[in-house]
């Protein structure tokens, strides 16, 4: 009678990259519906293009590797990568923009390194920057919200739009683009005008963009969530609002006239799906508690140097790669205090 | 007695399904003696012990069949009386596998104790501290929590060391043990009078008496007994219930809010800590004068019949303790010795029951499925969260994969109690604490080898020094023969000048002379 004798502990709790990855999918649930209710059907073709695309790349890179498929594919970080990447895409890109994007980040961003946790960069924000780089012009032609659209497309004209770049006919191309708010803003305030005038488009909804502020909400909704089941920790996420909404607000007191609120700020763009979502993937972020604090507020300074200052319509993704390069170096100045060394 | 201690916690840890209730319903059982124990020389921290018996000799209960050979180690007893048949090498419950020397004895049923065997001390108050710390050497009590530290060495703390805090440790964090939970239910006296033995032997430290929250008849039976003794200076103290708060360091932080040193001893802070089943066979050996030939084991787990502390002789092989708690269950079985946090797997159950061996867990390998293929490590922090050491698992791990020796040093490998808790929160399920330990015995194995190396380089470096220095002292005896040859004939030749000029003085006078006188 030989018996098995593994190494201790000998039981293992029951979390796993897999329901990490899945719970992640589930918080994102009401954002997704949200941005579908503002946007249309782009928002949920998009995504299915995308995870199309990722699962496809995700078994190629793994059989080229000779990692098993099953194994891997089951831990559905490539879905959540997909779907994290096409969140943060204008819903009328084309087609195959999404595809190169998500191909890319997978590919070059995930598999070239060495596959899942050798990643030093998010590979969703590989492939948006790739994307913002390579289509400058197309990333920025967002809807407008459904409220403001003069036509909402069903969903298979959206499909036609995004596959086939077929618009219905008696439609046209300016009708569907349309800047997001904090481009819109941007480009006014360039052109002189004051906050006071701004404020009064329609673009504006209560306190931040029409639509975009309940989008902003349901996200930070789906990552309280997150939270509450200890997927993700709050440091991150706090870091990165404090990050954003603290320069925002000393500008914003100094000239109100100028300057974007905070509350505007957070509830903009990707702020949220950001805070909770991107910025804390857990690969290529930090992983002491301090190091988590410092690089989400380093994510959330950066976006909004890059918001106030930049050419690009959103700071978020640059924001992480750029903190994604100092993670090394973060962990290593944060390490806590080992037990028993120093100290009391 | 039970006095509210304000607890100062410790990080991390995890909470563990506790399978308690499993084997705490029925008394202590007394396992029978077998009709053969196999007793190994080294159940203890430390040195074996060398065997005092051979083959044919006859024992009794108490017996000393191995004696320490130094101050670190402990002494060794026959459980039960009968005939030595051989002293040999028989499979022992430890990680490695290997057989190790055993003093195997055939029982005859008898079970007479020895006619020189050490008196009850039942006024052991009166006696000094050196004779008591005599008598647990004697008795062979080794930490029965696991560790099997020699007990009388942990009560020599040394001459200018001062114990301030003794702690009596009864918590069994790890799930499924309970035999210190039932030695406090049923013989809970023994522990508070061990206590009391070892606050004598120390000079009167403060006592703490620690268990779990959730043991509550436990804390009944101690505070009751703790009101009987009547003596000053024990609490009781509870703890909520969280791994590995029963760890040496984290009970420490946890009552006092201070931490060992890393690499030092709790001594260093002046505190001892010793598990209560220690305590309570001190108590057994000083006024009974009882040697440790048994101690109390969990048999627990889905994989055998009725769960349930039993007594048993040191020596019992394993089998006959499962037998008697209703045999195998189901299908699958693994064996561990130990929690199933820490404890190691068996090979089979031809193993005798030794001083360390707390708990005897049988699993099917549906309770205890062999852990999933391990993913990468998705840098989660999960085992960060959990550390009660404040390490950072992950980037251990990193460094073990990449062998970088120094960095993972500097990070606090070797700070690392092996408690698994990160090892059991990992998502990816990576068998983390068996790469720190691969990694430790690397890098001590890399020490050794630089050790050597470096004495190697030192001898080289000696033996090169000497013959430079033979060679250099060759070379100045060489020299100073010349020196002495050349000043040698310096020496005639200054002479013969000498006498040259004195010839040529003389004949210089003698021509004056004879000038003159010419
Ligand atoms: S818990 Fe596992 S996967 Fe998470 S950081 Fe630690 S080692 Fe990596
Ligand atoms: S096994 Fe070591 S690294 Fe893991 S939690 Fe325990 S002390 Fe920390």
């Amino acid at each position: 009678m030989a018996l098995k004798t593994p190494p201790a502990p000998h039981i293992h709790g029951d979390n796993s990259v897999s329901r990490i990855m899945r719970r992640v999918l589930y918080a994102l649930v009401p954002g997704v519906v949200a941005m579908t209710a503002v946007f249309g059907w782009g928002v949920v073709v998009n995504i299915l293009i995308a995870v199309a695309v990722a699962v496809v790349c995700e078994t190629a890179m793994l059989r080229l590797r000779g990692k098993p498929v099953a194994l891997f594919l089951n831990d559905w970080s490539a879905v959540v990568m997909a779907v994290l990447l096409a969140l943060c895409l204008p819903p009328l890109l084309p087609a195959w923009m999404t595809a190169v994007g998500v191909a890319f980040g997978l590919i070059f961003g995930k598999h070239l390194y060495g596959g899942l946790g050798y990643n030093p960069f998010n590979p969703a924000m590989v492939g948006y920057a790739v994307l913002i780089v390579a289509f400058p012009q197309a990333m920025v032609q967002w809807l407008p919200p459904t409220g403001l659209a003069e036509s909402a497309l069903g969903p298979l004209q959206t499909l036609q739009v995004i596959v086939f770049g077929q618009l219905p006919p008696g439609l046209a191309p300016d009708a569907l683009t349309h800047a997001t708010p904090l481009d819109h803003v941007k480009t006014r305030l360039a052109e002189g005008l004051t906050m006071q005038e701004i404020r009064g488009g329609p673009v504006f909804g209560v306190v931040a963009g029409s639509g975009w502020e309940w989008i902003n909400l349901l996200f930070l909704t789906g990552g309280a969530w997150l939270l509450h089941v200890r997927v993700i920790r709050w440091q991150v996420p706090a870091g990165v609002i404090i990050g954003l909404a603290a320069p925002a607000l000393l500008f914003w007191l100094i000239n109100p006239e100028q300057q974007l609120s905070p509350l505007f700020h957070l509830l903009s763009g990707g702020a949220m799906l950001g805070a909770f979502f991107i910025a804390t993937d857990p690969v290529s972020g930090a992983t002491t508690p301090w190091g988590r604090l410092c690089f989400g507020l380093g994510v959330g300074v950066l976006a909004w140097i890059i918001r106030t200052w930049g050419g690009y319509p959103d700071g978020i993704a640059f924001g992480v790669l750029l903190m994604n390069m100092a993670v090394p170096l973060i962990d290593r100045y944060t390490r806590p205090r080992i037990y028993g060394h120093g100290g009391r | 007695m039970s006095i509210a201690r304000a607890l100062f916690g410790f990080p991390g840890g995890v909470r563990l399904p506790t399978h308690k209730d499993a084997s705490t319903g029925s008394p202590i059982a007394t396992l029978p003696v077998p009709p053969e124990l196999v007793i190994p020389l080294s159940q203890h921290a430390g040195d074996p012990a060398r065997p005092a018996v051979s083959a044919g000799d006859t024992v009794h209960r108490g017996t000393v069949i191995g004696r320490a050979p130094g101050d670190f180690s402990a002494t060794v007893h026959a459980s039960s009386s009968g005939t030595v048949t051989a002293v040999e090498n028989r499979p022992v419950p430890h990680p490695s596998g290997l057989p190790e020397p055993c003093v195997v004895i055939r029982t005859d049923g008898l079970d007479t104790r020895p006619a020189d065997g050490p008196e009850p001390l039942k006024d052991w108050l009166s006696a000094s501290p050196a004779r008591l710390r005599r008598r647990v050497a004697d008795s062979g009590v080794a930490g029965l929590g696991g560790a099997a530290f020699p007990a009388a060495v942990k009560l020599t703390p040394g001459p200018d060391t001062d114990v301030a805090l003794l702690v009596v440790n009864a918590i069994e964090c790890e799930p499924w043990i309970t035999c210190d939970d039932v030695l406090l239910r049923e013989h809970a006296m023994e522990v508070v009078t061990g206590a009391r033995i070892m606050r004598h032997i120390l000079g009167a430290p403060e006592v703490v008496i620690a268990l779990e929250a959730e043991k509550r008849a436990a804390l009944d039976a101690l505070t009751r007994a703790l009101d009987d003794a009547g003596e000053p200076g024990m609490t009781v103290t509870r703890v909520p219930v969280r791994y590995p708060a029963g760890g040496e360091k984290q009970l420490i932080q946890t009552l006092t809010g201070r931490e060992v040193p890393s690499g030092g001893l709790p001594l260093d802070l002046g505190i001892l800590c010793h598990n209560a089943g220690t305590v309570a066979a001190v108590a057994r050996a000083v006024e009974h004068g009882e040697p440790l030939t048994d101690r109390i084991v969990t048999v627990a787990g889905t994989g055998v019949g009725q769960p349930r502390n039993y007594r048993v002789r040191l020596g019992t092989p394993i089998h006959r303790l499962i037998e008697a708690a209703g045999g195998y269950r189901g299908q699958g079985h693994r064996l561990i010795v130990g929690g199933p946090m820490m404890g190691f797997a068996l090979e089979h159950d031809n193993v005798p029951v030794t001083k360390g061996c707390n708990c005897i867990l049988v699993t099917e390998s549906h309770a205890v499925p062999p852990p999933e293929p391990a993913l990468p490590c998705i840098r989660c922090g999960d085992c960060a969260d959990v550390c009660p050491m404040r390490l950072q698992p992950q980037q251990l791990y990193w460094q073990a994969m990449g062998r970088d020796h120094e960095g993972i040093r500097e990070d606090g490998l070797f700070d690392c109690i092996e408690c698994g808790a990160c090892a059991y929160v990992c998502p990816s399920k990576l068998p983390l604490v068996g790469m720190y330990r691969h990694a430790k015995s690397e890098i001590r194995t890399s020490d050794e080898d630089q050790r050597f190396a470096e004495q190697a380089r030192q001898r080289y470096a000696f033996r090169q020094a000497r013959l430079e220095r033979e060679q250099q002292e060759q070379a100045e005896r060489r020299r100073r023969k010349k020196e002495a040859l050349q000043a040698e004939r310096g020496a005639g030749e200054k002479a013969d000048r000498k006498a040259e000029i004195q010839a040529a003085v003389a004949r210089a006078r003698k021509r004056k002379r004879g000038g003159g006188e010419s």
